[in-house]
């Protein structure tokens, strides 16, 4: 079990464009990934809407953990977007979003 | 589908005419949570899995087909489709043997709950979750999407009402005209439709049951719809279109047919419409709405955001006038970061100018921006204050804006204290512009999103003309500019009336300029001020508009199709 603990960097806190972003992330990583709060019941990475029903604010830690092959490198990604301050204008636009 | 019958009537906004095919908009089906999907549990799994498939991959290609906020919008309400947990809740209440539609239901009602108890942002994204459960219930069960539909030709799009997210998923470029059953002609549907000159009928009872693909005519400027038109109606719609063309190509001053000048300007909402006016034979910009800038945000936009935008629409206008109207958040147009939540009657409430009681440094930063914007573009823009209500105001308003740097101060005319008390509040300020909308609606009591009030709300009604009556008289007294930029401006016939009254200035939606040109010149303004005397004199509006209609010149009634 691979596991992380990383600071909310986005001012907004993890929720409107910075959870989307994650989400995408997550979704995308190859093995099942899970958020919580340091000690709450741990959610589905993936989905956005469990990522948003956290509610973490700026400046707070969260949990990654995951399992399996690439588990490792998989978690460092998800902790670089976290560190990074989603809501900023050069941050990635979430997929599908256009242009 | 009930049969209709070959005429329908409604409220018109603007002149236009055209013919095309119906696409009807559908609201959020009415489904029976228990309705069976699938033959068993199983199929019900199969069918629900691909509903969530289909609606995530189509709201994501008209994501990638969008531009700017709407992307973002279809972008998440697609991503929340595609959303595992959505997906996994769901799915394993139906495998349970709950009905598909009610176990959909249920998970999204429990997100919606968290969502709205967490309040701000994720309040917000409920309407946004019962969407994505309105379009995979639509889809489980074989009917119709919800919302604007892809247009695939041009098309008159005909809906109950639109929200301004439909507005904003409307395809321009392949919409004719707008038509819908409800809403009324100062809403949001019918002032997009005048910004962007398309023709559009509001109120239009039936509308709805028109079967797709109908043929129909819509004539903006007599508020009819004709199902299945003949050649005749074809070849009227034809050569209004013809007329209203070569209106277009008079790009004069605005003047009266006797050499007194009227400046014709243009309400505007963004940097984007101010840059769209480069060519636009307008004299300037009399009303720019600065809010657009504030809306759909989660905090206000910095002094340094501001003063690009204000500086982009500074530099589209040139040498061209200016208003530049300060923030007018609270009742229809809510901000997260200003407006007082849990407001009674918003409309009476903190909004416009009265924010400054709770956000002082709202205002200040705004006007700086304007102040550092008019520096850095050479240029001297006039701003003016919404929903001020007495002298004082005007007053503590210009001294805020002076003190900004800004050198023309004014305030709206919206309230009718204002209008009454006018002498005494352009003593401190250097204009006035009259805001026709939000003063009928002040005036007669009559909520602007009513639409079944409409009546009331008639820009005709006397006791309206007489407020601007006064406000243009303590213009008069004072040797000060008084405009109207609602949309009284853009209806050629009351223009005439407005200028008889003394009103200086004319702002409206660019695609009303030709029309009101037009009639400008056909009119001395000996004959605009017969038509002020022969409209407060009427004791309705109807009656003061057929009495100014009779003084109207023969062509401009035929070419304008006033009646």
């Amino acid at each position: 079990m691979a596991q992380r603990t990383v600071t909310v960097a986005s001012k907004v806190g993890l929720h409107a464009r910075p959870a989307a972003i994650f989400a995408q992330r997550a979704a995308a990583a190859g093995v099942p990934v899970t958020i919580a709060r340091p000690g709450g019941a741990p959610v589905d990475a993936a989905s956005v809407l469990m990522v948003m029903t956290l509610g973490v604010p700026h400046g707070e830690d969260v949990v990654l953990e995951a399992d399996g092959d690439g588990a490792e490198a998989a978690l460092d990604d998800l902790v670089a977007v976290l560190a990074t301050d989603l809501d900023s204008e050069d941050a990635p636009p979430p997929a599908g979003a256009g242009a | 589908m009930t049969t209709v019958a070959g005429v329908l009537h409604g409220t018109g906004v603007g002149r236009g005419a055209v013919v095309g095919p119906v696409v009807q908009v559908h609201g959020a089906p009415e489904i029976d949570p228990q309705e069976q999907v699938g033959a068993d549990a199983a199929d019900a799994h199969r069918v629900m899995a691909e509903a969530f498939d289909a609606v995530a991959a189509r709201l994501g290609e008209q994501a990638a087909a969008a531009r700017g906020t709407l992307a973002e919008v279809l972008g998440a309400t697609a991503q929340m489709a595609a959303d595992p947990a959505l997906r996994a809740q769901t799915l394993a209440r139906v495998d349970a043997g709950e009905p598909a539609v009610a176990a959909l239901d249920a998970v999204v009602d429990g997100f919606a709950a968290m969502f709205e108890q967490a309040g701000g942002y994720l309040a917000e994204r409920v309407t946004d979750l019962r969407s994505v459960r309105d379009r995979v219930a639509a889809h489980a069960l074989g009917r119709p999407a919800p919302g604007v539909p892809v247009l695939e030709r041009a098309s008159v799009v005909v809906a109950d009402d639109l929200a301004p997210a439909d507005t904003a998923g409307l395809d321009l470029a392949l919409t004719l005209a707008l038509v819908t059953e409800r809403g009324g002609p100062t809403g949001h549907t019918a002032i997009i439709a005048g910004q962007l000159g398309i023709p559009c009928v509001v109120q239009v009872r039936g509308a709805t049951d028109l079967p797709e693909g109908t043929e129909v005519a819509v004539d903006a400027a007599a508020g009819v719809l004709t199902v299945d038109p003949d050649d005749a109606v074809r070849a009227a719609v034809e050569s209004r279109r013809v007329a209203l063309a070569q209106l277009g190509e008079d790009t004069a001053p605005g003047r009266t047919a006797d050499g007194h000048d009227v400046a014709l300007l243009a309400n505007i909402g963004t940097a984007e419409d101010a840059e769209r006016l480069v060519d636009a034979a307008v004299e300037g910009v009399g009303l720019f709405r600065t809010e657009v800038l504030f809306l759909g945000r989660d905090a206000a936009p910095t002094e340094d955001e501001q003063v690009a935008t204000y500086a982009r629409v500074l530099t589209a206008l040139g040498r061209r006038k200016v208003v530049l109207r300060t923030l007018d958040a609270g009742a229809d147009k809510p901000l997260p970061f200003v407006t007082q939540p849990g407001e009674e009657n918003p409309a009476l409430g903190v909004r416009g100018y009265r924010l400054v009681r709770v956000a002082e440094e709202l205002l200040r930063t705004q006007l700086r921006a304007v102040a550092r914007a008019a520096e850095q573009t050479g240029t001297d823009p006039w701003v003016m204050a919404p929903m001020v209500a007495t002298a004082d105001e005007a007053r503590r308003f210009a001294e805020l804006a002076r003190e900004a740097g800004v050198r023309t101060v004014g305030v709206m005319v919206e309230v009718p204290a204002v209008a009454l008390r006018a002498r005494d509040v352009l003593a401190e300020v250097d204009f006035v512009s009259l805001g026709t909308n939000d003063l009928a609606q002040y005036t007669m009591a009559t909520d602007r999103l009513r639409g079944e009030l409409a009546d009331l709300l008639d820009p005709w009604q006397p006791a309206v003309l007489d407020l601007v009556a006064l406000t243009a008289d303590g213009g008069r007294a004072a040797d000060r500019p008084v405009g109207v930029c609602g949309e009284s401006a853009s209806d050629p016939l009351l223009a005439l009336v407005l200028v008889g009254l003394g009103v200086t200035s004319l702002s409206m939606a660019p695609s009303a300029v030709p029309g009101v040109r037009f009639a400008l010149g056909r009119h001395t303004l000996e004959r605009c001020r017969e038509m002020a005397a022969a409209a407060r004199s009427a004791r309705t509006a109807v009656d003061a508009r057929a009495a100014c209609l009779a003084l109207a010149d023969a062509d401009v009634r035929e070419v304008l199709a006033l009646g």
